[in-house]
């Protein structure tokens, strides 16, 4: 096993995987308790057809990604708040099309397109170099604006209506949240693929809940999870060598699985012993 | 110089997709008044509220709360919503809910600081909650929870204080309690609280309005059965009125 990490890119991986827990950790925080699951799914399928660009007009599909990420992040915000059309109505037409556009854009490129699986599911153990400055950038400025705006996020989240009665720009703190889930699902592309990136801004917060009620030690513990889960899904998926990001996912899945289960147990326990 | 009006609608109209909420509506709340404004679901009670704290601009019809335009005087009221408004699971604590009432003062960007923190606790002690401020918001009573919202209210030392539904998560014995502490809070502000249920309003508030679209103030707190049936539009019946604390009843 040690051998493993003799290698360079065994290294990019383990940094890969802290800088991923980091911002997924944080971020999922906020993507759970103001229940905008459905949305950062939106976002991160549509930064998709940002990956067919890179592919199509030859620069890094990272960035973009980033480029659909934010844009979408921004309209979905915007279309939410400033029209009546109903917020799953565009989070679906914006998932559907970003991916299209990746589709069509892919297939025009020149060639086939090499990694694409790799963006599409994640491969932690092909990051490049350059790729994790770019994570490890994103994640001082998620920290950074997490820090900043704590006290605004929190009543953003809560109580949205009081937030806009006590004089605080919810609008503009909705779009800069969306796009911190943006810069986030950027982050975690290269990790878990960008089709599995729902799974980790959900999972590792999802669990943190189960132990604590106060927002910051459940970022913390929420990074923790995710280190853990990352981790130890690498390590699975050399073991037994399988694709490295849905080992994660399916990992994170059966321990929050297996919480909510001990939880549910506990709880008929405890009403039987009451009653 | 007369002091100036906490609350003045003049002819104020809202339409939610043509469908008229409010029509016409005048209404002059003073200092230290304690209103009770009763009325159906959908008699347009929270949007009377939402109309006053500037989150609704009516069609037409003037409103000035405090002197000024309802959105330069929010920073003065105290608003306290309906109980179903939030996630009753969301991590986060007693004290921390009741900072919140502190953003207007401490503005954006500049984090919570100790003054913030002692006008909590203060807020806190007030409503009777100082022992609870460490607890998950959601692991307190209907009641409890109720006054943990009000101190957030209050937190910010407004002129004016809104209560929508404030009776609803409050079990009828802490409701005796519940109405006097507003009893001591209408010495330092005027109060406004909008209720579905007419027998807990009548008896505590000091004047009372009834509100179905339309709105027909009564100025004293004795409702009449002619001005009940216009709000409700079906007969209700008073089973008593007078000097005794009344009661009234629907009729279905």
């Amino acid at each position: 096993m040690f051998d493993a990490f003799q290698f360079e890119f065994m290294r990019n991986a383990l940094v890969a995987g802290l800088l991923a827990s980091v911002a997924c950790g944080i971020v999922g925080v906020y993507v759970v308790v103001k229940k905008i699951v459905s949305m950062s799914g939106s976002i991160a399928h549509a930064s998709f057809g940002g990956i067919g660009l890179g592919y199509l007009l030859k620069f890094n599909p990272v960035l973009g990604a980033m480029l659909f990420a934010l844009l979408s992040a921004l309209t979905m915000g915007l279309v939410a708040r400033r029209t009546k059309l109903p917020e799953d109505t565009a989070i679906g037409i914006l998932w559907a099309l970003g991916m299209a556009l990746g589709v069509i854009f892919i297939g025009l490129s020149a060639g086939y397109a090499p990694d694409l699986m790799s963006y599409l599911f994640g491969n932690i153990l092909t990051v490049p170099a350059s790729d994790i400055y770019l994570m490890a950038a994103l994640d001082v400025i998620i920290v950074a604006l997490v820090i900043a705006f704590y006290k605004e996020f929190l009543l953003l989240s809560f109580d949205e209506e009081f937030g806009t009665v006590v004089g605080m720009p919810v609008d503009g703190l909705y779009l800069l949240l969306l796009c911190m889930v943006a810069l986030t699902v950027v982050v975690l592309i290269r990790v878990v693929g960008m089709i599995l990136v729902i799974a980790m801004l959900t999972f590792p917060a999802a669990l943190a809940r189960q132990f604590t009620h106060d927002i910051r030690k459940m970022m913390l513990l929420a990074v923790v999870f995710g280190m853990l889960f990352t981790f130890g899904g690498l390590w699975i998926s050399y073991a037994l060598n399988l694709a490295s990001g849905a080992t994660i996912i399916l990992l994170s899945g059966l321990i929050l699985l297996l919480s909510y289960g001990i939880a549910g147990l506990r709880n008929r326990l405890a009403r039987g012993n009451a009653g | 110089m007369a002091a100036i009006d906490v609350v003045r609608l003049e002819d104020v109209w809202v339409r939610y997709n043509g469908t008229p909420a409010l029509e016409g509506i005048n209404l002059k709340v003073a200092e230290h008044d304690f209103l009770g404004i009763i009325g159906p679901n959908g008699g347009g009670k929270s949007t009377l509220l939402k109309v006053i704290l500037g989150l609704i601009t009516p069609e037409r019809g003037m409103v000035t709360v405090l002197g000024n335009p309802p959105d330069k005087s929010r920073s003065r009221i105290g608003y306290v919503p309906q109980y179903s408004n939030y996630d009753h699971n969301f991590p986060v604590s007693v004290i921390e809910v009741v900072t919140m009432g502190r953003y207007g003062k401490a503005g954006l960007l500049k984090p919570y600081g100790r003054i913030d923190k002692e006008a909590a606790e203060k807020a806190l002690g007030r409503v009777g909650m100082l022992d609870h401020a460490g607890a998950q918001i959601g692991q307190l009573s209907g009641g409890q929870q109720q006054r943990a919202f009000i101190a957030r209210a209050l937190v910010s030392g407004p002129e004016l204080l809104l209560l929508d539904e404030p009776t609803a998560s409050v079990d009828s014995a802490m409701q005796t309690d519940f109405y006097e502490l507003l009893e001591h809070l209408k010495e330092e502000m005027a109060i406004i609280m909008v209720s579905h249920d007419i027998g807990a309003v009548s008896v505590f508030v000091d004047k009372i309005a009834c509100l179905n679209v339309q709105l027909y103030y009564h100025g004293s707190r004795e409702i009449t059965p002619e001005i009940l049936e216009a709000t409700y539009k079906c007969p209700v019946q008073l089973i008593a009125h007078g000097d005794v604390p009344h009661r009234v009843l629907r009729e279905h």
